[in-house]
């Protein structure tokens, strides 16, 4: 009697797999949504790292060197690029990702019919905010006098922070920047609400057609789990070498 | 003497915080010249620091001016960048690139400043790595060398540029009493080899046996200045005397 019964469930599940995902080529839906999926973070996150670094550069040389710099051209430009960095992180940390998502497809780019570009924007611009400021503290940890011997040795203001200040920064903060990638990758997930069909609509339009939520829902957890799961296994590589290479 | 023999003028440097609250220079002038180790000493607070880090502009002095190889180093259209790669700097913490190995550490500069390929480069890095006893550490990162080694890896690293003077910022404020010796000996050869060096220290003993001019500095001024002999044996101000008197 036992075995009748999960052998019924067996073959319960067996028939909700291929009517979910066999039937009609469903499985290919998913393919194409985490392809999307895939797309949309890996573009935003470079997005978010380029803005990042220039507005994390952008705020510590102004608090680093606005009292130092001479009434001139330099430092009123300097002056002006952290007001307006000021008011962007004011705004991307201050609003919801969806509300921003929604905005930049409805109004501003309202015109583009190509979603995916859109929401790569969209999360690039929002995750910059969040990287500018991990960038920022990396920048802050490291101690001054890495600056002062850079500068003693003649290297200009951009080549200390290239060769000595952002190899170390990026390493204290490797780390947050990997959780930032993390959120990015699971926060893209609302891209079904400008008509994107990523990863998790994907398994939302399967349920939709079969009814049948559980394997398509699960599915989609389960890949993200594992997408996540094997970044933060190279990150943790990452790490690891980079640290070998002081010793 | 000719005018040409002095390196470094340095004309009533003046540097203000607060809008003149506080006075770290409050006029300094003095000449530096070609081959002098200038020994500047003082109580903490005396300006003797900030008087070092400005001769690289390390610290933007309020007003005065400083003439580097006869240019005004405080003039706006001055490559300030150009005139650093000529001055030297050892700083107390020693400040290594903990990133870099030892070898990088020394050829980062001349390779990316001054042109050179990393064999030239690296060439002059491990003949000053052996002047200093360190010949064979140059794979090593910092974080595996004591504090005197990594000094005096940070002597080498500034001198790898070739620079016409040295500035020392405290070098040895921060070892281990067994480990000053072996900076101080490197010091010592530098001196007698011919570099200008200007170096802030409270090692008395290397003003008296080291030192071409010690200078004694107060409240962001110099108060007096002369030979070792001078300075240690027959102080004149008051300051100095009593300042010698807690030192010595």
């Amino acid at each position: 009697m036992l075995m009748l019964s999960i052998g019924d469930w067996f073959s319960k599940l067996k028939s909700d797999f291929i009517l979910n995902f066999v039937q009609d080529d469903r499985y290919k839906l998913i393919l194409s949504g985490l392809g999307s999926t895939l797309v949309i973070t890996f573009f935003a996150a470079i997005l978010g790292i380029l803005l990042g670094i220039i507005l994390a550069l952008v705020r510590s040389s102004h608090d680093k060197m606005i009292d130092e710099l001479r009434p001139g051209f330099g430092k009123g430009l300097l002056k002006v690029a952290n007001f307006i960095a000021n008011i962007y992180l004011t705004i991307i940390r201050g609003t919801p990702m969806v509300v921003q998502l929604l905005i930049a497809y409805f109004i501003i780019f309202a015109s583009s019919n190509n979603g995916v570009i859109v929401a790569i924007i969209a999360f690039g611009i929002n995750s910059g905010a969040y990287v500018a400021e991990i960038v920022r503290s990396g920048i802050m940890s490291i101690d001054n006098g890495q600056f002062e011997a850079g500068r003693s040795l003649g290297f200009n203001y951009i080549q200390t922070m290239v060769y000595i200040v952002l190899p170390q920064a990026f390493k204290n903060i490797l780390p947050a920047l990997a959780n930032e990638f993390i959120v990015l990758l699971k926060e893209t997930s609302v891209a079904g609400y400008v008509a994107i069909v990523d990863l998790t609509k994907a398994g939302d339009k399967i349920r939709g057609i079969t009814f049948s939520p559980f394997m398509p829902l699960l599915a989609v957890a389960l890949i993200y789990l594992i997408l996540v799961t094997i970044f933060s296994r190279l990150v943790n590589i990452l790490e690891r070498r980079l640290r070998n290479n002081e010793r | 003497m000719s005018d040409n023999n002095v390196l470094i003028s340095v004309n009533d440097l003046k540097k203000h915080y607060k809008g003149g609250e506080i006075k770290a220079l409050d006029g300094v002038t003095t000449d530096i010249k070609k081959g002098e180790v200038v020994v500047i000493i003082g109580p903490s607070g005396s300006g003797k620091s900030t008087f070092l880090r400005s001769l690289n502009l390390l610290e933007r002095p309020t007003s005065g001016h400083i003439l580097f190889d006869g240019i005004d180093i405080t003039d706006k259209s001055t490559d300030i960048n150009k005139l650093r790669m000529k001055m030297g700097m050892v700083f107390q913490h020693f400040n290594l690139f903990p990133h870099l190995s030892i070898l990088n550490n020394m050829t980062l500069a001349p390779m990316k400043l001054l042109g050179k390929s990393k064999e030239e480069a690296e060439k002059r890095a491990n003949e000053l790595l052996k002047k200093v006893a360190l010949g064979d550490r140059g794979n090593s990162f910092p974080s595996q060398l004591s504090g005197g080694q990594k000094q005096r890896i940070a002597i080498v690293r500034a001198l790898a540029m070739d620079p016409e003077v040295l500035l020392f910022d405290e070098p040895t404020s921060a070892l281990d009493p067994e480990m000053v010796g072996e900076v101080l000996d490197v010091m010592k050869e530098l001196a007698k080899s011919g570099m200008t060096m200007v170096c802030v220290t409270h090692e008395m003993g290397f003003a008296k046996e080291v030192a071409t001019r010690v200078i004694f500095m107060a409240d962001g001024k110099i108060v007096e200045e002369g030979t070792p002999k001078e300075i240690f044996e027959n102080p004149t101000n008051d300051r100095l005397k009593s300042f010698l008197a807690k030192v010595l």
